[in-house]
Order: C-alpha cells, then sequence, then structure tokens
C-alpha cells in the first residue's frame, strides 16, 4: 500500500481547502492548525477502497473512520491527560501557560511527594522517616488498607469461586441457571442496596466498621468475576483428561493438583486480578461499612474530590493508571498462555 | 429386541437404574462443590439484601413504645375519637415510655413515626410524656388540655395505622402518595413530590446513556471486528484501558477536564470560541452526568457487541452487495440483524448498571444530575429514615431484577465474558 494514493492527496487538498475557509472565516491560524492535525488523524487510517469507489464512497469511508477516530480519542483521553497534569506545579486541574510552552520550572513533582509527605508528623525529619511514613501518612495508609483488603478479598473469593465454578462447569450438575444467576447477581444489584443492606446485617452481628465486614464486602462482589473467567477457561477443558488421570490411578486431590489446576491457571489467575481490581476500585461498600481506620485510597479520593480539591488526587490517579496498565498487560499474557495450553491458537 | 425392553445386568438390575444411580452421585457431587460460596454468598449477600426488604415494610416502632396501646387501639372504630378506656392505657403506656432508653422504643422514635406521616406533631409527643405522670382520669379531657392538637381524630387514625407491625406506607411515601387525615391514599403535597420525578429522571438518563452508548460502541466494535488481530489488539487497548482504570480516577479526569477551569473550556477560549468570562459550566449538572457515565459503561456495550461481531463473516454483506443492495441497505437488513444478540446485551446491560449508579452522579452530578441511588444513600446515611430508604431500594431492586430476568432468558448470563 503506497503512503500517498491519489485519494489521499485528494483529501489532504480538501482538508488545506476547509482549513483556510476556516481560517478567514475565524481570523485565526490556531484553529485552522488544529483542524488540520485533528482531522489528518482519520486521513493516515484510511484504507485503499476497490477500484469502482467513487468519490461518495471516499467521503462516506472518511467520515466513518474520523467518527471512529474521535470515539477512540474520547475513550483514551480521560485516562492520559490526568498524567501531565499530574506534574503541574502549580495547585490547579488544568495546563498552564508554562506547562503549553515546556517550561521546565511549570513542571513539579511536588504532588508526588505529597503523597507520601501528607499527614507525616515531621516530613523533613531523618530519624525514623520511614516509620513515620509507614505509620502516618495518610495515602500510605489508605495504600496499605486497600492492598491488605484486596488482597484478602481476592484469596478468598478466587477460593471458593473456583470450588463452585468446578461444580458448575459439570454436565450433571442440577439447578445450573438457578445458581449461575444468584452467583453472578452482585454484579447486577445495585451498589447502594447491597452496601445498604449490608451496613444494616453487618451492624447487627458486629462486624460494620471491621476489616472482616469489608472484606466480606468485597469477597462477595468479587465473586461473579472469578466464577465468568474461571467457567469460561473450564468450558474449553477436555473432560477426557480427568478420566485418564483416575484411570491410571490418581485420587481427587491428586487429579485436581496436577491435572486440572494447571490448566486452569491461567483462568484462576486473571479471576484472582479481577477480584483484587474490583476489591482495589470499590467505594460504595466501603462508604457504607468501612471506618476511618478502614480508609482505602478510593474513599481517601472519594473525600479528596468533595472537600479539598488538590492535585495530590492526580498524582494517585496517575500512579493508579499506571498500576491497571500492568495489571492489564499481565491479563493479556495470561489469556495468550491460556489459549495454548488450551491449543487454541491465536489466529 | 424391541426397543421398550429393558437392558439388564447379569444380576438383574436394569442398566437405566444403574445409570440414574451413578449421575445421582454425580450430581450430588456437583452441587456439593457450590454449596461453600451458595453458603457463604446466602449469609454475606442475599440475607442483607432479605433484611433491608423486610425493613421496608416493617413498622414495629408503634407496638414497640406503647404496646398496650396498639393492641387497645384496634377495637376503634375510627369515629370521632377513641373511647376512654384507650385513652386511659395510652397515657399509662406513654408514662412507661419515658422511662425507657433503648434505641427504637423511646417516645422520640414514637414521635418521629407519627411526624413522618403528620408532619409537626413531634413536640406533641414529647411534652406529652414529660407531663404523662401527673395527668389524672378522665384522661381524655386531661390529655386534650395539656394540648388541643389531641383532638384531632387524624392523630389517632395514624396511630391506629401505624399500631400494625407491617405497613404499605414507606412504599406510598416512595411513590408520592401518603395517607390522608380519614386514612384514604391521595397523593402527597407538592413539596415533597420527589421520588416519582426521581425515578422518571433516573430511567430517562439511563436511557438516554444507554443510546449514546449505543451509537459510540457500534463504529467502534465493528472497526474492532474487521481489522485484522494484531491492528485490533492494539486498538482494543483503548477500550480496555479505561476499563481497567478505577472508577474514581476518571471521575477525576473528567472533572478536571469538563469544569469551567478545565482542559475544555480553556481549549474554547485559546482557540477563539469563547471569551474568558462566558465559560460553560458542564460539570455538577446533568450533562457532566452524562458525559462521564457514557465514558465510564461505553466498555461495557463495546466488548459484548465485539464478540458478537467477531463471529460474523463478511462474506454475508458481501453477498447482499453483490446482489445489488446499497450499502445502508444490507447494513439494515443484513448485518444489523445478526448484530441483535450482542446489541441486546449490552444494552440490558449498560441500562441496568447506569440505573444504580452512585459515586458519579454523587460526584459530578450537582443537583440536577443526581439519581435514585443518591436519594436512597441519602436517607440511609443522612435523614436516617430507614424504611423509607429500604422502600426506594426494593423498587429500584424489583425493576433490575427483572431486567436481570429478561437478560438471561434472553442471553444467558454464562455468555458474559471480558476482556
Amino acid at each position: 500500500m503506497a503512503l500517498f494514493n491519489r485519494e489521499k492527496i485528494n483529501g489532504i487538498f480538501a482538508l488545506l481547502a476547509i482549513a483556510v475557509v476556516i481560517y478567514f472565516l475565524l481570523g485565526s491560524i490556531i484553529p485552522a492548525i488544529a483542524f488540520i492535525i485533528l482531522f489528518s488523524i482519520p486521513l493516515y487510517f484510511m484504507k485503499p477502497l476497490p477500484v469502482f469507489a467513487s468519490t461518495i464512497d471516499y467521503i462516506s469511508h472518511y467520515v466513518f473512520v474520523a467518527i471512529c477516530t474521535f470515539i477512540f480519542i474520547f475513550l483514551i483521553t480521560p485516562v492520559l491527560i490526568i498524567i501531565p497534569l499530574s506534574f503541574n506545579a502549580e495547585p490547579y486541574f488544568t495546563f498552564t501557560q508554562g506547562m503549553l510552552s515546556l517550561d521546565p520550572s511549570a513542571f513539579s513533582t511536588r504532588w508526588y511527594e505529597d503523597i507520601v509527605y501528607n499527614g507525616m508528623l515531621d516530613p523533613n525529619g531523618t530519624e525514623k522517616w520511614w516509620n513515620d511514613m509507614w505509620n502516618n501518612a495518610q495515602w500510605i495508609r489508605s495504600a496499605r488498607n486497600s492492598f491488605f483488603i484486596a488482597t484478602m478479598s481476592a484469596v478468598i473469593a478466587t477460593v471458593l469461586g473456583t470450588i463452585a465454578a468446578l461444580g458448575l462447569s459439570r454436565s450433571e450438575m442440577p439447578y445450573k441457571a438457578a445458581i449461575t444467576s444468584l452467583l453472578i447477581s452482585p454484579m447486577i444489584v445495585p451498589l447502594v442496596i447491597t452496601a445498604s443492606g449490608m451496613f444494616f446485617f453487618y451492624s447487627s452481628i458486629n462486624l460494620a466498621k471491621t476489616y472482616t465486614g469489608v472484606i466480606l464486602a468485597h469477597v462477595t462482589l468479587g465473586i461473579p468475576f472469578v466464577i465468568i473467567t474461571v467457567t469460561a477457561t473450564l468450558s474449553g477443558f477436555d473432560t477426557n483428561l480427568i478420566k485418564a488421570s483416575q484411570s491410571l490411578g490418581a485420587h481427587g486431590w491428586i487429579t485436581f493438583r496436577r491435572v486440572i489446576m494447571p490448566l486452569i491457571m491461567p483462568g484462576m489467575i486473571s479471576g484472582a486480578l479481577f477480584a483484587f481490581i474490583t476489591s482495589l476500585d470499590e467505594i460504595v461498600a466501603v462508604i457504607f461499612i468501612a471506618d476511618v481506620e478502614q480508609r482505602t485510597i478510593p474513599r481517601q479520593m472519594f473525600s479528596g474530590i468533595r472537600e479539598q480539591i488538590s492535585p495530590t488526587i492526580l498524582a494517585v490517579a496517575s500512579v493508579l493508571v499506571l498500576i491497571s496498565i500492568i495489571l492489564l498487560t499481565v491479563l493479556e499474557l495470561l489469556r495468550r498462555r491460556s489459549e495454548r495450553l488450551r491449543g487454541i491458537t491465536p489466529g | 429386541m424391541s426397543s421398550t425392553t429393558e437392558i439388564l445386568e447379569q444380576d438383574g438390575v436394569s442398566l437405566k437404574a444403574r445409570l440414574a444411580k451413578a449421575t445421582a452421585v454425580q450430581k450430588k457431587r456437583a452441587l456439593l462443590l457450590t454449596m461453600p460460596l451458595v453458603i457463604f454468598l446466602i449469609v454475606s449477600f442475599v440475607m442483607p439484601i432479605g433484611q433491608m426488604l423486610w425493613r421496608s415494610v416493617n413498622n414495629p416502632t408503634v407496638s414497640n413504645v406503647v404496646p398496650n396501646f396498639a393492641i387497645a387501639i384496634q377495637q376503634w372504630d375510627g369515629k370521632d375519637l377513641p373511647p376512654e378506656s384507650v385513652f386511659k392505657i395510652f397515657v399509662e403506656d406513654l408514662v412507661i415510655a419515658k422511662k425507657n432508653r433503648e434505641i427504637g422504643k423511646t417516645v422520640g422514635n414514637l414521635a418521629t413515626r407519627i411526624n413522618y406521616d403528620i408532619p409537626g406533631s413531634r413536640s406533641l409527643f414529647t411534652s406529652t410524656a414529660r407531663k404523662a405522670k401527673k395527668l389524672k382520669a378522665p384522661f381524655k379531657k386531661s390529655l386534650i388540655k395539656v394540648n388541643k392538637k389531641w383532638k384531632n381524630p387524624a392523630l389517632w387514625l395514624s396511630l391506629k395505622r401505624n399500631a400494625k407491625d407491617i405497613t404499605p406506607a414507606f412504599y406510598l411515601a416512595a411513590m408520592d402518595l401518603k395517607y390522608n387525615e380519614k386514612g384514604d391514599i391521595v397523593k402527597a403535597d407538592k413539596l415533597y413530590q420527589i421520588y416519582l420525578s426521581n425515578f422518571i429522571k433516573t430511567i430517562n438518563l439511563s436511557a438516554i446513556i444507554t443510546a449514546i452508548c449505543i451509537v459510540l460502541a457500534y463504529p467502534v466494535a465493528y472497526v474492532l471486528s474487521i481489522l485484522p488481530l494484531r491492528q485490533s489488539n492494539l486498538l482494543m487497548i483503548f477500550v480496555l484501558l479505561p476499563f481497567w482504570t478505577s472508577l474514581l480516577v476518571r471521575t477525576t479526569a473528567w472533572i478536571a477536564i469538563l469544569q469551567t477551569e478545565g482542559v475544555i473550556n480553556d481549549i474554547l477560549v485559546f482557540l477563539g470560541f469563547l471569551s474568558d468570562d462566558g465559560r460553560v459550566q458542564m460539570i455538577y449538572n446533568q450533562t457532566g452526568t452524562i458525559v462521564a457515565m457514557v465514558h465510564i459503561l461505553l466498555p461495557f456495550m463495546v466488548l459484548p457487541l465485539y464478540s458478537v461481531m467477531k463471529t460474523i463473516s463478511p462474506t454475508y454483506m458481501k453477498a447482499a452487495l453483490s446482489m445489488g443492495a446499497k450499502k445502508s441497505y444490507a447494513l439494515r437488513k443484513v448485518y444489523l440483524p445478526l448484530t441483535l444478540p450482542g446489541l441486546g446485551a449490552g444494552t440490558l446491560l449498560v441500562f441496568i448498571l447506569a440505573i444504580g449508579y452512585y459515586i458519579t452522579p454523587a460526584l459530578v452530578g450537582g443537583e440536577d444530575g443526581l439519581l435514585i441511588s443518591n436519594l436512597i444513600a441519602y436517607h440511609i446515611q443522612k435523614s436516617l429514615n430507614w424504611s423509607l430508604g429500604a422502600a426506594l431500594g426494593t423498587i429500584l431492586l424489583v425493576t433490575v431484577l427483572i431486567l436481570y430476568w429478561l437478560y438471561n432468558k434472553i442471553i444467558g448470563i454464562d455468555n458474559l465474558k471480558f476482556g
């Protein structure tokens, strides 16, 4: 495919012509340049059409590609835009003049430092600095809570969910539809209802405002994800392998440990990651059930956005984006491995 | 051998019976594997919600605070005022209740409960309870002497209604209805008619959000499905990264982008489309809620659509085109019907999630972008009218469960996949 075929050159001329019109209408060069930059992206991604395609076909194809480009931009911009914003030297939520002209003094890492320092007794002290940070810095405490709660609930959800998925994926399973919809329902029921129900119930058995209560809630919310991913892995599972293992004299546990588990491991891990990230991101149950002591990162962000909005939140958000990029990569690698294990070659 | 003859084994047991026995064991084993999780969910999820459903009809205050009176008032036919005997029991119960400090059994609780029905009657109960000990027979006369409001039959009717342990009153309140003074069901005062309109607003906004999601997700899913795998995997990141990014991060990002001093306003001012003092308010209102929620829910529409579109062979469209159909006609008559399962799945999923959304409206919704979930949370956390919150929650829950049932019927929940 030639980079510049006849139609693309026509397209470039058309863009330039419209840009000139914009320039004369608004009397300013900047909108015209912005127009050219923005609308040349879809032009680049256009593919050659068959020889019989008319100009109308080309225009409609261009419009389609342009629409798709803008939707992709709409999807990704909010996630990426907070990263440069978090390096703002000023306490604003927007790009300053200095940032736009790439002035180094307009950028700083002060909000990242604030993540660590906020709440510390003596941020500049050297004695017992680590101890002070670990125990007193607000965001660090929330992060510790978040990771503790998320790890615990992911482990419990994965163990319970995998066992249940093993039962659900058997062909003999009775009441399969009813039980599956019960197990998936925590994902469907509005969080406010789940959370307020749990708040009353857990209060009556003294579990509200405890780590146990929050973990129980997060296990419940993570279970649907584990069930969905593990049953998906099991759907391609060759049950003859179990029979083969049993005919060779392996007991139930050994069959599970040596035959089933290695094969469904990728599904289990991605289920666990789903449960982990669900818990890490969950806020409604935390608002209702948790106390100050169990404050998690999302809870801290929530009150931050409501009360004193500072770019520290953007810095925390950037760190979270980084974490989700890492998790996404791991998930993708796991998916490929799972497909390879199950003998499905990517097309 | 005819097919109806049973096949017997050597020991004379029919093979069918033996098979049934063997599968019964297997069935039990499969069921047993799911049991730990089912029991866990019943304790941690079903029971809390069940308890909340119960709370929405449960009305124990009157029978808790003034138990003897609650039984006695049922004898009253509801005309004029209750007989002297009922008044006597009421005063006696009030004297006992005054000493009670247990939560849910104080005169204050009773006063709050009746105050929902008859606004302004709160102080009547608390002040009368203070004087109850000194009251002498005839109690009817002396009560009315303490406060003329006791002459109001509506008050006694309200007490009679609330003396029953189960009441539809909270559901009536949740639907902007109330009991009038005679005990008939009528519309609530204009000032208090907020729930029905909020339900309608929630459904409207969810429908708008779902519609926008369909419009945006369809082309994206289509592009992802026709591109070669290497490119589509790359573009899939654009869908999956937001999907995996924390909800609060995305909401924060939209605040940064949409606020009056935010990125979009800055760009528009910079480009000369807006003057510096003519900045547009795009957040803390319905627009903010819609934009942020569309962004958050869009992946839930793209993913099911994509998984269906990927299975559609491109030859169908080519066949339609080669037989002379125009592109728009072929899209409408061939492609669209084939994508309906994915479209249905995405639509129901997005609508179900949108209708119960809480966090995003709470943060970027301002006043007019608040949804029904926010009202529920308000009643549970702030106004402490838990029963009304529970009633509103139950209505929302039933709506969602009907949609969930539809989803299960049409698509099947086990076809749900992520990533």
